[in-house]
């Protein structure tokens, strides 16, 4: 049952991939069987994980293929963070893409490769060697670019290959790192870290960068972060999930993992590496929310926002101390959390109402209360505005910033939330209290007097709400904080 | 079970194959269907093969009774398995889909008549090759095959079938030329007793450079891989697949034997450098200059050209690295993954191109937008060929790339570590530009229709690309049995 | 060194292998280069012969022997694969050397 339990999680998401290239067009009421019950039965396996953890329970596979090359599955508390929230937001994405979709042409190609993106992240997560983390995260770019590349158009097809000529530079940097180090250190595996003791500092060095470089191209780390902002030409479910979310996140992940797991946190401040990597991320944070004040195109604003707010998962990871580290951590699910709302609410706004920048969002509260409610919550959960849980992990970062002795940190994230704030409440103010265009809104046919179909708005309120919770409850010990905080208290310090 | 190493499956696998070419030009316009009755056959020979292998350990045949040195030996080791069962797999795939365009009935066309003896000669030189332990036998075999080949060849294109029977012939008298001069000093042609009597001295090396040279003509190795792009480009899909997945590997094979079976002492760094530095140069210059080409198979034929360069990266990598990673498997059998995985995928792909043709009536990317529309089965076949050549996971080209990525970075050779990186990212660059391609637009090409059942073929051979990296505990201690001393 | 009648086959095929080859290199007309590289296949089966001649006493060894009959029935085969698929390039496009070399031969 132990082994069984991981590969399950990953079947969970790998069956309904093979399934939904052979349900066509006829089979569409089956294919959405299919896509939701799988992810429902994912997020229930995910459930009864945790309560197994929780227990003392692990859970380890390891599959051989040759010798000095297996397969690690595990589950620790870190991966149960992180498969929790790709759950959790990949059943409210499904719901929201089949939605969105309707009746567009090729969707079996669009759930079968969203399924098979799903298991990649489930992959990431449940990883538990280098070498593994490797395998899932290649599957990932692999299983995002068809999904990139949805709706054929020149720009797509332009974002498609800005995609593959970053990420898949970024990973061959990652495998030559990867291979490097396990040349001389055998293979790594979370679980023990890695023996770096043969390895001279500056080869640590140059594979720290290798490797991070590698995994900040996912990571949107400034200056590898250009394909993201062009990846908005896909269609809103695959920004919303794996842009802003799952693959922006694995990057983020794969950099906590190797801080913390491989290198181990002393390692990386003696060598040096903690404060730069600070400072490249706390750039990104400024530069991403200075080019989002640019950006007229909703989409792109919010993509430089993710730009930005990734970075805050990779400065906490960067400082030492525990509260850095619980910031970061507890700013991956929280972000996951309100850049989702976000894109929800803007493939909304887009679908029904014709609306894709900023210009045109005059008056559109009034339409759609209930959505730019939710979106509504989620920028305020960016600028960092409490109860909603942005502030909570700005909060911990600030401290862990003092704490690590680097207090220029703060100034960071009050200059973030500034310029946040300054890129977001417009959009608001536009929103609620100005009066909508003369014509009114370009209307998509068949909006009913409810402001969109349920199934669109839901997902948006569902997460909106888990938003603001997580930052209302965020002393409660399941909450992300308290993970966070667990986790760091269990894993990282003495 | 202990009885199959008394049963003829060496020989059975060489005569079974001529005796359906013969059969082949008897049953006329029938012989098509030849393949339906030869294909399950071999491929259970293959398996009996690999399990007698598994069992017994390597297995030794003297055929007509006559015990070497004055008869001939055949024999199969692990490295033999897993290429005859790579062979017999490719093989049955491609014959079944080649019964539409050289199917005889209801009339007898040249094409029809002739295709399926050279099919089936070729068949019987391949595993000739894989089960042979004689210098000889591996030069009356790789005639054959070069025979078979080139009138393949010729059904697309008299120039280019031309231009590859040259570099053929040249190679074929260097080849016999190094025959002689090693025969001169050891008196006997066996790869067993080589190995025992041979000393470095200059006629052997003499005869075995030009052994080299004839082969790498054969393999098509830059700067000798001229013939290949046009013969392979022009020819139709089911000769192309044959050609780039199963031909060019018989030359490698026959190298391997030389250098790691019968003489793994003389490899000297001169030897090993330059091979290794000519396959950098052929991974890069390949890979370059497919991603200049406008049509589709030439696009996979230049590909072949680079996937080639990989292959002799185990001159350099394989001895040493054994012991300098004693917890990992080491680049030999890398490089055997890679050969594996190129063969299913290089396959896969020639055949979903000769789809493509079919249904186009050409093969230029330019004019292929949202062919994957029409053709998804087919689409989706290319793509996962693709995944394994590019290396990337969970692919058997990852395994290899993998393997190979970390003999190198062990034994301190940076520059083929990042040659191999480097290729793959070439080969992203110019595989998914037609896969890009295939999904631009949104319309929906008219096409002349596709079967589906034929559409599974290349599917099939590229999910077995894919599956060798999953499933590559089992072939890597298969690999093991009988293997040369230095490799891993 | 005395000159052995095996050594002078020897020579005599080397001879002849270079010059099939010089030939093979410089002619671009296909014909020429078949008949080139029959040149050179003769050669290597004098050489081969030779050399058997050389190892052996007052006997022959017959293994060099059933390697230049192999020999040379391959070679005629490939010959006649050579020379039919000369006769349909010329066929087909009325020259009678490769499209690449074509300017060389002077149009």
């Amino acid at each position: 049952m132990t082994q069984a339990l991981p590969v399950a999680l990953l079947a969970c998401a790998f069956i309904p991939a093979i399934l939904c290239f052979f349900l066509g067009e006829k089979h569409a009421v089956w294919r959405n069987a299919v896509n939701i019950g799988s992810a429902v039965l994912k997020l229930a396996l995910v459930v009864f994980l945790v309560m197994g953890v929780a227990r003392g329970v692990v859970y380890e596979t390891r599959f051989e293929f040759v010798p000095g090359l297996y397969l690690l599955l595990r589950v620790d508390a870190l991966a149960l963070l992180f498969v929790t929230l790709s759950a959790f937001l990949w059943l409210v994405t499904t719901i929201y893409a089949i939605a969105y979709f309707g009746r567009s042409p090729n969707l079996p190609r669009f759930f079968a490769f969203f399924n098979l993106c799903v298991t990649a992240t489930t992959g990431i997560a449940l990883s538990g060697s280098l070498i593994s983390f490797f395998i899932f995260y290649e599957l990932l770019t692999v299983s995002t670019w068809p999904l990139l590349v949805h709706k054929g158009d020149p720009t797509s097809m332009a974002a498609g290959r800005s995609y593959l000529a970053y990420t898949l530079g970024g990973s061959a940097a990652l495998l030559f790192g990867i291979v490097w180090m396990e040349g001389m250190t055998g293979p790594v595996e979370f679980a023990t870290g890695a023996a770096l003791g043969e390895l001279t500092d500056w080869m640590l060095v140059a594979i720290f960068m290798l490797c991070v470089g590698g995994l900040g191209v996912k990571a949107a780390l400034v200056p590898l972060h250009a394909w993201l902002p062009q990846a908005m030409a896909a269609p809103a479910p695959v920004s919303a999930l794996l842009h802003a979310v799952a693959v922006v996140k694995a990057g983020a992940f794969g950099i906590v993992r190797f801080i913390y797991d491989v290198y181990g946190i002393e390692r990386v401040a003696e060598l040096g590496l903690g404060v730069p990597l600070a400072v490249v991320a706390s750039f990104t944070i400024l530069y991403g929310s200075v080019r989002a004040l640019q950006q007229s195109d909703i989409k792109r604003r919010l993509a430089f926002s993710t730009v930005s707010q990734v970075s805050y998962i990779v400065l906490g990871a960067s400082l030492a101390g525990p509260f850095a580290a619980i910031g970061g951590l507890a700013h991956l699910v929280h972000q996951g959390l309100m850049k989702i709302t976000l894109f929800f609410t803007a493939g909304v706004l887009a679908e029904r109402l014709g609306i894709t920048t900023i210009q045109q969002l005059d008056g559109a509260g009034r339409r759609m209360p209930i959505s730019m409610m939710a979106f509504t919550i989620g920028a305020l959960g960016m600028i960092g505005i409490p109860p909603v849980a942005g502030f909570v992990s700005k909060w911990y970062l600030g401290l862990g910033g003092l704490q690590a002795g680097q207090p220029w940190v703060i100034l960071v994230l009050a200059g973030s939330s500034l310029l946040n704030a300054a890129y977001f409440l417009p959009l608001l103010y536009r929103a609620w209290f100005l009066p909508p265009p003369p014509g009114g809104h370009a209307e998509a046919p068949g909006a009913a007097r409810l402001e969109a179909p349920a199934s669109l708005i839901l997902p948006a309120a569902i997460t909106a709400l888990a938003a603001l919770g997580a930052g209302l409850f965020a002393a409660v010990a399941f909450s992300p904080l308290g993970w966070a905080t667990l986790i760091v208290e269990r894993v990282y310090l003495p | 079970m202990n009885a199959l190493p008394a049963l003829p499956l060496l020989e059975l696998s060489i005569a079974l194959p001529l005796a359906a070419s013969l059969l082949a030009v008897a049953a006329g316009r029938f012989a098509a269907n030849l393949v339906f009755a030869i294909g399950p056959a071999m491929m259970a020979l293959a398996a009996l093969l690999c399990l007698a292998v598994s069992r017994h350990g390597p297995l030794e045949a003297a055929v007509g009774g006559w015990e070497v040195p004055l008869g001939i030996a055949l024999g199969a080791d692990g490295l033999s398995g897993v290429f005859v069962v790579t062979g017999a797999l490719i093989l049955s795939a491609v014959g079944l889909f080649a019964r539409r365009d050289f199917g005889g009935a209801p009339a007898e066309t040249p094409r029809g008549y002739t295709f399926w003896p050279l099919f089936y000669a070729m068949w019987a030189a391949l595993n000739a090759i894989f089960l042979g332990r004689d210098l000889f036998n591996f030069y009356v075999a790789l005639e054959l095959l070069t025979l078979a080949a080139v009138a393949m060849v010729a059904y697309g294109g008299t120039a280019a079938a031309l231009r590859y029977l040259l570099f053929a012939l040249m190679g074929s008298l260097a080849y016999l030329t190094g025959v002689g001069l090693i025969y001169a000093s050891a008196a006997t042609l066996d790869l067993e007793r080589l190995h025992l009597v041979l000393q470095g001295d200059r006629a052997v090396l003499a005869g075995a450079a030009l052994m080299t040279a004839g082969l790498l003509a054969k393999a098509a190795l830059f700067p000798l891989h001229a013939w290949l792009p046009p013969a392979h480009g022009n020819a139709p899909a089911a000769a192309s697949a044959l050609l780039s997945a199963l031909v060019v590997k018989a030359a490698f094979f026959i190298l391997l034997r030389i250098w790691f079976d019968m003489m793994p002492d003389a490899q000297s760094p001169w030897l090993t450098q330059t091979l290794g530095m000519l396959g950098m140069a052929a991974v890069v210059y390949g890979s370059l200059l497919a991603i200049r080409q406008g049509r589709l198979k030439l696009i996979i034929a230049y590909s072949t050209v680079a996937q080639i360069g990989y292959l002799f990266f185990v001159f350099p990598l394989a001895n040493g690295s054994a012991f300098a990673l004693p917890w990992s498997a080491g680049a030999w059998s890398g490089v055997i993954f890679h050969a594996l995985s190129h063969a299913f995928a290089k396959a896969a792909l020639f055949l979903a191109a000769g789809l493509v043709i079919e249904a186009l009536g050409h093969d230029r990317i330019a004019d292929m937008k949202g062919i994957g529309r029409a053709l998804p089965i087919t689409w989706l076949a290319f793509g996962i060929a693709a995944i394994s050549l590019m290396g990337l996971p969970p692919s058997g080209g990852f395994m290899a790339k993998y393997l190979i990525l970390t003999s190198a970075l062990a034994g301190g050779h940076v520059i083929y570590a990042l040659v191999m990186i480097a290729g793959g990212l070439l080969a992203a660059i110019y595989l998914f530009r037609p896969l890009g391609a295939a999904m631009a637009g949104d319309n929906l090409p008219d096409i002349a229709p596709v079967s589906r059942r034929r559409q599974l073929i290349p599917l099939a051979l590229a999910i077995a690309a894919i599956a060798i990296g999953p499933a590559s505990s089992l072939p890597y201690a298969f690999l093991q049995i009988g293997l040369p001393e230095g490799a891993s | 060194m005395t000159i052995t009648g095996a050594l002078l086959y020897a020579l005599c095929g080397v001879v002849l292998i270079g010059v099939g080859t010089y030939g093979f290199m410089t002619r671009a007309h296909l014909l020429r280069r078949v008949l080139a590289f029959n040149v050179i296949g003769s050669g290597v089966f004098l050489l081969i012969g030779a050399l058997g001649r050389r190892t052996a006493g007052a006997q022959a060894d017959p293994v060099p022997h059933a390697l230049i009959i192999t020999g040379i029935v391959v070679a005629l085969s490939l010959t006649a694969l050579a020379v039919a698929l000369v006769l349909r390039h010329v066929g087909e496009t009325g020259r009678v050397v490769l499209p690449e070399e074509d300017a060389e031969e002077g149009g």
